[in-house]
Parts: C-alpha cells; sequence; structure tokens
C-alpha cells in the first residue's frame, strides 16, 4: 500500500509539467479573433436583418437562410474561437465533435418524425383547433 | 405574522408524521430488520475500530481499483433490495387465484414493480458494470489509475447518494407507481401527486450525475493513458468494449437527464411539456425517454461482452478469434443502439412507415452481435477448454442469450410486438437478455477478477453452485413468462381472473425461489472463500494463465499498478510477455508520482442526499443551503493544488522485493 | 489518430523491451476530456432543441412568439454575448504572453458582459411573466422558457467559474494547472456562445416569421 511521503517536487497537480502542445495550434492570434469576431458580428447582423426588415417576402425562403447563417457562424466560432482543427488532442475532438453531431441529427431528425405521425394518427382536428388546444 | 401552519410548512415542507408507514406491517418489519442489521454492523465497525481504516483506505480513496470493488459491493447490497422486490412479486402473483386477493394491493405492488426496476437498472447492473470496468480497464492498459481520479471518487459517491435517496422512500413516504421510465401523464402531479415520483426523478439524477462523469472519465484513460506501443486496435477487448460503452454514456445519459428535468418542471413549477392540458405532449417523454433507454441497455451489455471475450480466450488458453471483427461489431452496435428507439412504443400509433424502419434497424442490429457469438464459439473451437467458473458462466450466457436475443427479434416484428407489447412475453424477453448477458457477465467478471483484486479465488464448489441455481432458476422463473404472454396475460398486474393461470405462476416462484439459493450460494461463497483465502490463496498474480497485463501485476496489484510502465507490442500483451522470456525487473526503481486521497466526494454525496431529500419534500430553505454548500465545497475543492505526492523508490523498492521473495518461494 | 508516440526502438540485443525505466508521464487528459463533457452538454440542449421543436407551436390559445419577442433587445443580448467572447479571447492571448494582470482584466470585462446578458434576460423574463406569458401558460412557453433558461444557468456557472479562477490566477499565477482551467473556461465560454448562435436563430428569429 502507499505510504505518502510528502515529497511534493511541484507545488500543483500537473502530470503534464513539461508543456505537452499537442494543442500548440489551439491557441488563437490576435489576427484570427479578431476575424472570427467580426465575421461573427457581420453574420448575426444579417440574419437580424433579414428578419427585422421583412426582406423576403416568404418566411420559408428566410427561415433557411437564417439557419444557413447560423451554421456558418457556428462554424466560424469552432475554428476561430474553439480552434477546432483535425489535430486537435490527436484528431479525437473532431472525431468526439462529428459523432456528437451525428448523434444530435438523429435523435433531432427522428423525434421530428416520429412525432409528427404520432400527431398526426390523433383524433382529426383542424390546426387551429390543435393551436388552441386549452 | 406566521401562523403555526405556515412556519412548519417552511421548516418541513409536506413532511408530517403522516408519511412514516407504520401502517403498512411489511414496510414496519423491513425497517426494524434493517434498523437492527444497521445498528449491528454499525457497532461492530465501531467496535473493531476499523472507522479510520475505512475512511483513509476506502472512502476517500481515488485508487480505480479500491473504487471499483466498491460499485461492486454497492451493487451486491443494491441486489438484495431488488430481488427482495422481486420475491414479493412472484410470490404475490403465485397465491392470488381461487378467491385470493394476495397479500400486496395495486398500490404496493405498483411500488414494488418499480422499485424492482429502477433498482436493478440502475443500482445494481451500471454499478456492477461500472465497477468492473473501473477496476479492470487501467490494469489492462498499463496506466497507473484513470484520467481524473478525483473525479472518480466523487462519481461513486453519487451513485450511492441516488441509491441511499431511492432507499428513503421506502421509510419516509412512498416510491412510484408508474413503472420504471415514470411515463406521464401518471407521472405527472395531476395524477401522482404524493413524493414516489420526485424520489424517482432525484435519486436518478443525482445517479446520473456519477455515470456521466464516469464515462468521461474513462474515454479520456482510454485515449490518452494506454501504455507505449499500445494502440487502438491492440487493446484488450474488454477495454474496446468499456470504450464503447462509456461512449453510450456520454452520448445517452445527457438525454435522461434532460427529460427528467423537464418532468420535474412539470410537477414543481407547473410547466406543460408532457401534460394533457395546455398544448402539452406525453408522447414526447416517451420518445425521449427512449432514445436514452435503448442506447442504456447496451451500456450494460458491452461490458458483459468483453468480459466474455476475456474469458472465453483465457480458458480456451487460444488467442480470441476475429479481434478485428469484434471491435467493429462493438462500434456498430453502439451507433446502430441509436436509430432503434421506437421499437419500445411500436403500439403508439406512428403508423406503417415508422414501425417498418424501426423495426428493420431493430433487426440488423442482431446482426453484429450474432457475429460476436460466432466469434466466441471459434475461439473455442480447437482450443484447451477449462470448465472454470468463469468458463460456466459464460456457456449458460451463450445459450440464455441467444435465446433472449430471438425472441427480441421477434418482438422487433411490429405485428407481432401488437399482441406482445406490455405482455409477460416482453418481460420475460428483457430478463432473458439481461440476466442471461448481464447479470451472467458480471459473475464471470467477478469471479475472473476476484484473485487479482483480493490475492486469493473464489471458493470453485460454491461458485458452481451459485451458477447452476441462477441458471435452472432463471428458466424455470421466465419460461413460464413467455408462455403467459404468448396467452396474452399483462404485466405489472398484482392477480388475474383466470385460475388456468396460476400453475405457470407456482412455477415462476419456484425459478425465483432457486435464484435465491443461487444468491445465497454466491454470498456463501464470499464468506467461505475468505476463511480459506490461505488454501486458495494467488500467489503468482497469474492464476488463470491470463493473457492481459493485469495478470503480470501481483494479486491484489500494489497502489500504483506497475512499478514501470510497460511497453507493448502485440495484443495480449502479457501473453507476448510470457512467450518472449520476460523476467520481473528487480532494481532500478524510481520514485512513483500518484494522487492523494480527498474527502470532497463523500461530502457532496451526502450533502447531494440532503437536497434530494429536501427537494422531494419541498423544504425549500434545506434546498437552497444543500446547494450553496455543494457549491462552496466544490469552489473550496479547487483551492487545493497540493493534490498529489511521490512514492519514494526505496518504498517501491520494497514492495517489488516482497513480490520476489513470494514468487521464488513459491518456485 | 496519433499512437503514444516512441521515442526509443523497441527491441534491444535481439530482445523486446518490456517497460519503461524512467518515469511516464502520460498525455494530461484534461482538454479532451472537457470537450467530451462539452459534448454531453450539446446532447442537453440538443434534446431541448427536440422539445422545442415539437412543441413549440402549441400555443393552448394564449401568446406565441410574434406578439412577445423583442428582437432588438434580443439583438442588444446577443452582442454583449460576443463581445464576452473576444474579451475572453483576448484574455487568452495574455495568458499566453504570460501577462497575470492583463489576463485577470480581460476575464473581469467578460464577466461583466456576461451579467449584462443575464440581467437583459432576466428583464426579458420578468417581463414576460407580468404579461402572463410565464412557462406554465403554454408548451410553447414551457420550452422557451427552459431552453433559454438553461443556456443562463450555464452562463451563471461560468461567470462564478471565472470569478473563482480570477481569485486563484491573482494568488498562485498562470501556473500550468490553472493554464489548464483558463483554457477549460474559455472552451466552455464560447461554447455557450456557440448554443446562443442557435437559440437567437430557431427561437427568436424563426419565432417571429
Amino acid at each position: 500500500m502507499s505510504t505518502p511521503s510528502q515529497i511534493d517536487n511541484h507545488g500543483h497537480a500537473a502530470v503534464d509539467d513539461h508543456h505537452h502542445h499537442a494543442d500548440a495550434a489551439s491557441h488563437g492570434t490576435f489576427k484570427s479573433y479578431m476575424t472570427g469576431f467580426v465575421l461573427s458580428v457581420v453574420l448575426t447582423a444579417i440574419p437580424f436583418w433579414l428578419v427585422m426588415g421583412h426582406v423576403f417576402e416568404s418566411g420559408v425562403v428566410t427561415a433557411v437562410l437564417v439557419m444557413a447563417f447560423a451554421l456558418v457562424q457556428i462554424v466560424v466560432h469552432m475554428v476561430y474561437f474553439l480552434h477546432l482543427d483535425t489535430r486537435s488532442e490527436g484528431g479525437w475532438n473532431m472525431m468526439a465533435l462529428i459523432f456528437t453531431v451525428v448523434i444530435v441529427l438523429i435523435a433531432l431528425t427522428g423525434s421530428l418524425w416520429v412525432m409528427y405521425h404520432l400527431n398526426a394518427n390523433m383524433m382529426p382536428m383542424s390546426p387551429e383547433m390543435m393551436k388552441n388546444m386549452p | 405574522m406566521l401562523s403555526n401552519v405556515d412556519l412548519m410548512t417552511f421548516l418541513f415542507g409536506k413532511l408530517t408524521w403522516e408519511v412514516i408507514p407504520l401502517h403498512e406491517p411489511i414496510l414496519v418489519v423491513t425497517f426494524a430488520v434493517v434498523a437492527l442489521g444497521g445498528a449491528a454492523m454499525v457497532g461492530a465497525l465501531t467496535y473493531f475500530r476499523v472507522w479510520g481504516y475505512l475512511w483513509n483506505e476506502w472512502f476517500t480513496s481515488i485508487d480505480h481499483k479500491k473504487i471499483g470493488i466498491m460499485y461492486i459491493a454497492f451493487a451486491l447490497v443494491m441486489l438484495l433490495r431488488g430481488f427482495a422486490d422481486a420475491l414479493m412479486m412472484r410470490l404475490q402473483q403465485a397465491i392470488a387465484f381461487n378467491g385470493s386477493e394476495g397479500y400486496l394491493p395495486p398500490h404496493h405492488y405498483d411500488q414494488i414493480f418499480t422499485a424492482h426496476g429502477v433498482i436493478m437498472i440502475f443500482f445494481v447492473a451500471m454499478p456492477f458494470v461500472t465497477g468492473l470496468m473501473n477496476f479492470v480497464v487501467p490494469l489492462q492498459i498499463g496506466a497507473r489509475d484513470v484520467s481524473f481520479p478525483f473525479l472518480n471518487n466523487f462519481s461513486f459517491w453519487m451513485t450511492v447518494a441516488g441509491g441511499v435517496v431511492v432507499m428513503l422512500s421506502l421509510f419516509i413516504g412512498e416510491f412510484a407507481k408508474t413503472g420504471w421510465l415514470a411515463y406521464p401523464p401518471l407521472s405527472g402531479i395531476a395524477y401522482s401527486p404524493d413524493v414516489g415520483v420526485d424520489y424517482y426523478i432525484w435519486g436518478l439524477q443525482i445517479a446520473g450525475i456519477g455515470t456521466l462523469l464516469s464515462g468521461i472519465n474513462l474515454i479520456a484513460t482510454i485515449l490518452k493513458m494506454r501504455a507505449p506501443g499500445m494502440s487502438m486496435m491492440k487493446m484488450p477487448i474488454f477495454t474496446w468494449t468499456a470504450f464503447c460503452t462509456n461512449v453510450l454514456i456520454v452520448a445517452a445519459f445527457p438525454v435522461l437527464t434532460a427529460v427528467l428535468a423537464m418532468l420535474a418542471l412539470d410537477r414543481y413549477a407547473d410547466m406543460h411539456f408532457f401534460t394533457s392540458e395546455a398544448g402539452g405532449n406525453p408522447m414526447m417523454y416517451v420518445n425521449l425517454i427512449w432514445i436514452w433507454g435503448h442506447p442504456e441497455v447496451y451500456i450494460l451489455i458491452l461490458p458483459a461482452f468483453g468480459v466474455f471475450s476475456e474469458v472465453v480466450a483465457t480458458f480456451s488458453a487460444k488467442r480470441l478469434f476475429g479481434y478485428t471483427s469484434m471491435v467493429y461489431a462493438t462500434v456498430v452496435i453502439t451507433i446502430l443502439s441509436y436509430i432503434v428507439w421506437l421499437h419500445h412504443f411500436f403500439t403508439m400509433g406512428s403508423g406503417a412507415s415508422v414501425n417498418a424502419f424501426f423495426g428493420i434497424t431493430t433487426m440488423i442490429i442482431s446482426i453484429p452481435t450474432g457475429a460476436k457469438i460466432f466469434n466466441w464459439l471459434f475461439t473455442m473451437y480447437h482450443g484447451r477448454i477449462r470448465y472454470e467458473v468463469p468458463m460456466l458462466w459464460t456457456i449458460g450466457f451463450m445459450v440464455t442469450f441467444v435465446i433472449g436475443g430471438m425472441t427480441g427479434v421477434l418482438l422487433a416484428v411490429p405485428p407481432a410486438d401488437f399482441v406482445l407489447h406490455n405482455s409477460l412475453f416482453l418481460v420475460a424477453h428483457f430478463h432473458n437478455v439481461i440476466i442471461g448477458g448481464v447479470v451472467f457477465g458480471v459473475f464471470a467478471g467477478i469471479t475472473f477478477w476476484f484473485p487479482k483484486a483480493f490475492g486469493f479465488q473464489l471458493d470453485p464448489f460454491w461458485g458452481k453452485m451459485s451458477f447452476w441455481f441462477w441458471l435452472v432458476g432463471f428458466y424455470f422463473a421466465f419460461m413460464p413468462l413467455y408462455v403467459l404472454g404468448l396467452m396474452g396475460v399483462t404485466r405489472r398486474m398484482n392477480q388475474f381472473d383466470d385460475n388456468s393461470l396460476q400453475i405457470w405462476f407456482v412455477l415462476a416462484a419456484f425459478g425465483a425461489f432457486l435464484i435465491l439459493i443461487g444468491i445465497l450460494s454466491f454470498l456463501i461463497q464470499i464468506v467461505v472463500s475468505i476463511r480459506n483465502r490461505e488454501a486458495l490463496r494467488d500467489i503468482t498474480g497469474d492464476p488463470w494463465n491470463g493473457r492481459t497485463l493485469e495478470w503480470s501485476t501481483s494479486s491484489p496489484p500494489p497502489a500504483y499498478n506497475f512499478a514501470f510502465t510497460p511497453v507493448v507490442h502485440d495484443h495480449d500483451s502479457w501473453w507476448f510477455m510470457k512467450k518472449h522470456g520476460y523476467v520481473r525487473p528487480e532494481e532500478g526503481f524510481i520514485p512513483i508520482h500518484m494522487p492523494k486521497n480527498t474527502s470532497t466526494g463523500v461530502i457532496l454525496g451526502g450533502l447531494s442526499i440532503v437536497f434530494g431529500f429536501a427537494i422531494v419534500w419541498h423544504i425549500w430553505w434545506m434546498v437552497i443551503g444543500a446547494l450553496i454548500a455543494m457549491l462552496g465545497v466544490t469552489i473550496a475543492h479547487t483551492f487545493n493544488y497540493k493534490r498529489d505526492f511521490y512514492i519514494p523508490a526505496a518504498d517501491v523498492a520494497r514492495v517489488e522485493s516482497e513480490r520476489t521473495a513470494l514468487l521464488s518461494a513459491e518456485i | 489518430m496519433s499512437d503514444t508516440a516512441l521515442d526509443h526502438t523497441l527491441v534491444r540485443d535481439g530482445k523486446p523491451i518490456f517497460h519503461l525505466t524512467t518515469e511516464h508521464h502520460p498525455e494530461s487528459g484534461t482538454l479532451v476530456g472537457f470537450w467530451i463533457y462539452l459534448m454531453s452538454d450539446c446532447l442537453i440542449f440538443a434534446m431541448l432543441f427536440a422539445t422545442y421543436a415539437v412543441l413549440g407551436q402549441s400555443y393552448a390559445g394564449g401568446p406565441n412568439p410574434k406578439e412577445l419577442f423583442d428582437l432588438p433587445l434580443v439583438a442588444v443580448n446577443t452582442a454583449m454575448l460576443l463581445f464576452s467572447s473576444i474579451t475572453y479571447g483576448f484574455a487568452m492571448l495574455q495568458m499566453d504572453k504570460g501577462k497575470k494582470n492583463a489576463v485577470i482584466g480581460w476575464l473581469a470585462l467578460t464577466g461583466l458582459f456576461g451579467l449584462a446578458f443575464l440581467g437583459i434576460e432576466l428583464y426579458e423574463f420578468s417581463h414576460l411573466i407580468h404579461e402572463g406569458a410565464g412557462p406554465s401558460r403554454s408548451a410553447f412557453l414551457s420550452a422557451f422558457f427552459t431552453l433559454v433558461g438553461t443556456h443562463g444557468l450555464h452562463v451563471t456557472t461560468g461567470i462564478i467559474w471565472m470569478a473563482t479562477l480570477m481569485v486563484q490566477v491573482s494568488r498562485h499565477g498562470l501556473i500550468p494547472e490553472n493554464r489548464r482551467r483558463l483554457m477549460c473556461l474559455s472552451m466552455f465560454w464560447h461554447f455557450l456562445d456557440v448554443i446562443w448562435i442557435g437559440v437567437f436563430s430557431v427561437v427568436y428569429l424563426m419565432g417571429v416569421l
């Protein structure tokens, strides 16, 4: 069994006190942060303008564009703020993200598909009646 | 001014003297037994002055081996509670005929089957597999511990805390009467206004935190702490299944957390996620809970598959057949487990196309499991098979699990499921695969790794007794349920009108009784083995002629696991070392960096119990106090930077030379 | 994926090397472990989004998004969070340069932006509740308050963490342990902004269409 000798050379709880910078790439530069910031501002302003300014007649077109801009901005955040690339943590960060995205897509589309069908097979009601169920 | 009533409500929430079930004789007797037994145990521990030992060596330990053992000990205790529930149900259903209503009225029976399911899944099966993975994986990958040893300790205590919260419901208040998944609207505040569902929600939320963090811990460990040379495709197969299990945990448990939180909000804050009115949709709960629920059963079975792979290879003295296909099969199962969940509610009206899709995916997922069975059989073929107790459990598994799997594929056909859903056929199916798969796997694993953990083997005779009584008992207990289910008998009923059914329930009760003997044999096995431990001593550290790295250490291993980090060349690293003239180093030892023990986990676990109890009973000041205390303790813990120490080289040398002496005396 | 790199041959004198002879420092699992935690958190939010998607049009005869959402206010809120992201980025840049006080300063600014975000959100919530559009009014509102509120709770936790780290950095400096913690909080904070992108797009913007 261990005898707790209090030799404590390091004064901190590090196991990797020699800086393993396998994440050397995961520190940004001023330029990359500013690029990310400016892109994000633009990618936020445009969807707000599209909606608040009623730029398109069609709600569907606007919705699709809003989602598209959101996706792009998420990628911008991942790259410029979260420094995500295929090398961080030996590629495991990317792998974990892809796996999570797949699960999220399955759970989201699956839930919408299933719930739509379950609701559709309920007693017939007009959409107005459905929305205004007490 | 506050009236007396208001003050009492403020202080005690919904607690009154009436919530103590003095009118239920069964509970009074249970409480008496538990209280006396508990007092005796506390008294004995005090008399023998082992509290200090327990606190310093076990409760505050961050050693993965100790934590693994504690998980399994906890699971064994909870198995007794969960099985007691099973015995009560079997007895009730066996006698409630010919004018007798039995001894368990519905409001009691409903709590029993709910508690049985919740306890068996969350507080028996999960801790069993978590305990095995915790103990074995760092040893198998040549590491000293997991990536986050403190978090490991915390995870254990959160699991225990969740279990304590659920157990409290036995003596203060009541438990849920909804079944183990607590579907709304029944579990909503309108139809279950009592505290039962609240105990359920908070017990699981607390335990769920522990499970999720444990999942993250083991993934990081497997990714980052493998010994040099051990690529992913050279990991032991149990480590692979542990990896996939923990990926499933991390990807599934957040769903459970979210769903239970929403149910809690419905109950506590009058929200309308799953209510029948104001736009709520109860089926969304069912949908979400099974998105969690199906991966959950794979979380239970994959570690068992890993155990069987190790056991079959070791006791056939042969390399596992088809390592690569085993890995791929495990990964495929992991991914496919996310696209089958609707098969749990085929009958809820999603229509033909949805049902067909999920029925087909469910059938597909049986294929990789089938591939595994063939690989195990091919491993055994032309092997030199030794029928030690772990191998007996494995063979019992192969027969039993395949039958259960086949009934699963039968249920996967939606039209068949329309007849059999929520019948006893379903109950038989899932017990078939859980007992045949998970329980047998856990017992195989415990028997297999017990000598490594404690330094002596388990008594083989009582092991065989346990196995045979479990095996025969299982068939007597559940084959009748298949018959009953096909005849149309529904689950979760405390009595039936048709007296011709009684014989089947009597057979099932007999089976439960045999299983009881099996469990008692297991407990006797432990006692007998401790008493005979010198005769059963494992001196070499390799009692089974094992193949993987854990067998290269002493039994039990030293705190640091390996004096020098192993270098890995091939699968079955220890087998490779034995075949290539490995000689244990006897000098040149270096100081070893180790983490210190911590009391934070125990304290946070205790505070979680306070929080859980308080929120169940609406004692708001206690809720807020507990939360603030937990936050304070957590923050204070982070201010402690001095969490590690070095084991001096001299100490390592002493431990290693003691082992050298032991090994040469053996020769 | 990279295997654990070996910097010596596996064989010596024709015999395989079975063990290292020097201290082995396995790579720290903190950053990948925290990332995986974030993925699990992402799943919680995904389930709340799924619930919002399914229940988000069940108004129960009550108010709908068009009547309730104040887009200019949401735009201001979004700006607060975005600014806090860039200020945290600057804190990390100062950490790389070893400038302890600058780090603390940028963290303080980040925290202030975060508090502004929370303040605006709490104002919005109390206003809605005042209008009779509280979370118990309808499934749509339950889903709205829970999704947005969970995000807000995470921001609150982040701010508490930030304050704690400010004290710890001030006391112990930019030691490796604190750097790791700052990097974890960085991931957490930016991740919250990613979730907010989803929230303002799916809940607020698409809500009023």
